[in-house]
């Protein structure tokens, strides 16, 4: 019995300029499981990432071919409007990225741009994020105060808020836990087995221990290639491909 | 879908608003030609530029003394500015502790802002009796315009040849100064000359500057409309022959100062597109 | 031997920057203070609030201080979308390119160009063509391209200080270009654009010669935008050259140099400010 998909990526290739990135990438992802796609730096892992909201867009002299299918929907194509693409799709970056606002208007910054502007509406939907990031406990009685004095861990929680509060169907993290203590990487990895019931996810993660706790499938990238992917534990125990077994037993990195 | 099509509108509103720039530029140049060219046309360049008399009740348009006035004055104003401009800055960059920095840097950008009419004026009542009682002539001189004129362009001087000598490798001083070298041989002979294309570049815009000074020009230079034959001479710009007689020319009068101000604009064109090479050249 | 002379060479260029430097600044200070020492005296209430009698040998300049500050009003209403707009054109919507080049050229020149030029142009342009006659809207449209360069270059100074990630952030969350433009670019660059607007404002206010042939040397109060006006640094131009009091040219020049002075001041007071909330 076919399984559901949420997100299929048929022969895509990424190239920047006259270098390519991402070579014949064919993944499929499924609704509500967390993707971990992992590798040594400088592999395409962001790069993917960010072709699938087409973050990459922004980027100039960049290429394609190949398909991303949201839902069926190609994403490049007319159906589907970029604005209304990233709403579905959100993304938190490596480094956590504060807007120089309120952590209220941090949350709903997205919501106010897609055409929310009843207050009554917004706080609801501030809130509702906040709890969902399980941040809420910590900044509900500042809301109102400066986004930036925030740690770092609670930053990071907040931009998660940010695309919660678009209520969007597929989460990409990018590397969400660099740079944070224990502590903070810990309650985040408690947040995503939460968001997993609701949420598509796509994680880069920090460690591939990190992965292998998190995640329920996997792929392991190579100089732009999918080396090999498939359920967590095979992938990290029993993996089919010599490399994945270099890189998972920490050969190589 | 409606998103989409006023993205675009904006899009194409900002870039006929990103042209004004240019449209304002071609205006001015447009304007300036279409009234000054027929005259220079009908009286022939050449003896608009290098006749001697301008004698405008006579129809006789001949700028070359001003074209010798404007660029004595401004030969003066950089014999002073320059070496000035360099003191300054080498005081400011490598000879002074830093707190006096940041209260002479400030000092500096506000004396760049008092209008030129002030220094015009301080010059008027100070300078040019002073020139007068002491060196002779009406005081309204080539030489008082000079000396304030170095001064006002010595901001300009200063900032961007700062800028410059800042934005040198900090390797080429401490190199210098670990083989042996003493701070001021490091910064004759190492720093001034390794940063030699700004502090070119901004002796050209100080020349620019220079060369452009109407208010201050008008009141301290007199009004002789002849050839100068000394510093102490007075004499007449070309911005100042438009600055004087701009305000009951008419006719062919008024033509012959839109042609004055022709000349003037080829002349910074050449200087400002000089200094905008020279300036892109070393940060390119 | 050679060893000492090196040190004396040096000591002889110290002593020699050393008094050049300060005496230079010291004749630009001294300007200012003659100025203002001979002006102060000359600056009470009645000299703001009056209007100038017998061409200015008495009376107050209150019409001049009107004119200057509606011309400068126009110039930077005028120049202010056009200046920000262009700013955000060229970091937001292209890349380098042959048109952002050839705007920047043409920024670049318009920079250069003296200011009888802009007066000449004015006179052609917006007196005569546009027959709007010697004017408040005269001057200040023909200040407004003298300080359009100004508003441009600090405006893009001010965006390209801005982190990238702050763009990044907004379109994820399906921000679109304007949107992002609106919410995020411009509320973080104000304080920057804001400087640049203030030090355009110091350098209208000083403004002569492009003034006083767009604007004209009227001295009474101006009725409308086409009232011809005469400008604080037009009327002490006039009253210095002409000799007409030299005791109120004292006075308006000291007038000048705190307005221009408070203008500036505030600027560079916002600028610190902006710079060490960045960093």
């Amino acid at each position: 019995m076919p399984r559901e998909t949420k997100i299929v990526i048929k022969d895509f290739n990424f190239y920047y300029q006259s270098s390519q990135a991402l070579r014949n990438i064919s993944l499929t992802i499924h609704p509500r499981e967390i993707f971990a796609i992992f590798g040594p730096a400088g592999s395409g892992k962001t790069t993917l990432l960010k072709s699938l909201n087409r973050l990459t867009d922004l980027i100039f002299g960049t290429r394609h071919t190949g398909t991303i299918f949201l839902d069926g929907a190609d994403i490049h194509g007319p159906q589907l409007s970029l604005t209304h693409l990233r709403r579905r799709i959100g993304m938190v970056f490596d480094l956590p990225t504060p807007l120089p606002l309120s952590v209220f208007d941090n949350v709903a910054y997205g919501p106010k741009l897609s055409g929310t502007t009843q207050k009554r509406r917004l706080a609801e939907i501030v809130e509702k994020a906040l709890r969902a990031a399980v941040l809420w406990e910590e900044v509900k009685d500042r809301l109102h105060t400066s986004a930036l004095r925030l740690s770092g861990g609670q930053q990071q929680r907040l931009c998660i808020a940010r695309i919660l509060a678009l209520e969007p169907e597929v989460l990409l993290l990018d590397n969400p836990c660099s740079g944070l203590d224990p502590i903070s990487t810990a309650s985040i990895e408690a947040t995503l087995g939460e968001l997993k019931k609701e949420y598509t996810i796509v994680l880069v993660p920090h460690t591939v221990q990190q992965a292998s706790r998190v995640a329920d499938r996997a792929g392991f990238f190579l100089n732009g290639e999918v080396v090999e992917e498939g359920p967590v534990y095979q992938v990290f125990a029993r993996p089919k491909d010599k490399r994945t077994e270099d890189y998972v037993t920490g050969k190589f990195g | 879908m409606i998103m989409e099509i006023k993205e675009k509108i904006i899009e194409k509103i900002l870039l006929l608003v990103a042209l004004s720039s240019i449209a304002v530029l071609a205006l001015i140049t447009f304007f300036i030609f279409q009234q000054g060219l027929p005259l220079i046309w009908k009286i022939g360049p050449k003896a608009f530029i290098l006749g001697q008399q301008w004698i405008p009740s006579k129809g006789l348009f001949g700028i070359f003394p001003m074209i010798v006035s404007s660029f004595l004055v401004t030969i003066g104003a950089l014999a002073l500015g320059i070496p000035l401009g360099l003191a300054c800055t080498i005081f400011l960059c490598e000879w002074s502790p830093p707190a006096v920095g940041t209260v002479l840097r400030p000092a500096i950008q506000l004396l760049a802002a008092i209008p030129s009419v002030i220094y015009g004026f301080w010059g008027l009542i100070v300078l040019v009796p002073l020139v007068r009682n002491y060196l002779g002539g009406p005081g309204l001189s080539i030489l008082s315009g000079s000396v304030i004129l170095g001064f006002m362009i010595l901001p300009t001087i200063i900032s961007i040849s700062e800028d410059s000598l800042k934005a040198l490798p900090p390797t080429y001083k401490a190199g210098a100064l670990a083989m042996g070298a003493t701070h001021w041989q490091t910064i004759w002979r190492v720093m001034i000359p390794a940063a030699r294309s700004g502090i070119v570049a901004s002796i050209i815009l100080g020349m620019g500057r220079a060369i452009g000074e109407t208010m201050a020009m008008i009141m301290i230079l007199g009004n002789a409309v002849k050839m100068p034959s000394s510093f102490l001479d007075s004499a007449r710009t070309l911005t100042t022959n438009i600055g004087i007689e701009m305000g009951y020319a008419s006719g062919a009068h008024r033509q012959a100062l839109f042609a004055t101000g022709v000349i003037l604009f080829i002349i910074i064109m050449l200087l400002n597109s000089l200094a905008i090479f020279l300036s892109r050249r070393r940060t390119g | 031997m050679v060893y000492r002379t090196r040190y004396i060479t040096q000591g002889i260029a110290k002593v020699l920057i050393w008094i050049a430097a300060l005496s230079t600044i010291g004749v630009m200070i001294l300007i200012l203070f003659q100025v203002l020492a001979e002006g102060l005296p000359v600056l009470h209430l009645r000299f703001f609030l009056d209007p100038p009698k017998s061409m200015g040998r008495e009376g107050g300049i209150l019409p001049t201080i009107i004119g200057t500050f509606a011309l400068t009003v126009v110039a930077i209403l005028f120049a202010t979308p056009l200046g920000v707009g262009t700013a955000i054109f060229l970091r937001e919507y292209t890349r380098e390119s042959r048109i952002s080049r050839l705007i920047r050229f043409g920024t670049d020149c318009l920079a250069g160009v003296p200011s009888i030029i802009f007066g000449l142009f004015g006179f052609v342009f917006f007196v005569i063509f546009l027959n709007m006659g010697w004017s408040i809207l005269s001057g200040g449209l023909t200040v407004a391209a003298m300080i359009l360069p100004t508003i441009i270059s600090t405006a893009e100074e001010a965006i390209k200080g801005i982190p990238p990630s702050y763009r990044e952030v907004s379109y994820s969350l399906g921000g679109t270009r304007w949107q992002t433009v609106t919410h995020t670019i411009l509320p973080s660059a104000l304080p920057g654009i804001c400087t640049g607007i203030l030090l355009s404002v110091g350098r209208s206010i000083g403004e002569t010669a492009a003034v006083i042939l767009t604007a004209g040397s009227s001295l009474l109060m101006p009725t409308s935008l086409f009232s011809p006006i005469r400008t604080m640094s037009v009327h002490f131009y006039i009253l210095a050259r002409e000799g007409i009091s030299i005791e109120m040219a004292y006075g308006t020049g000291a007038a000048l140099i705190l307005l221009v002075l408070l203008v500036n001041t505030v600027a560079n007071w916002l600028l610190n400010r902006y710079i060490r909330r960045r960093a």
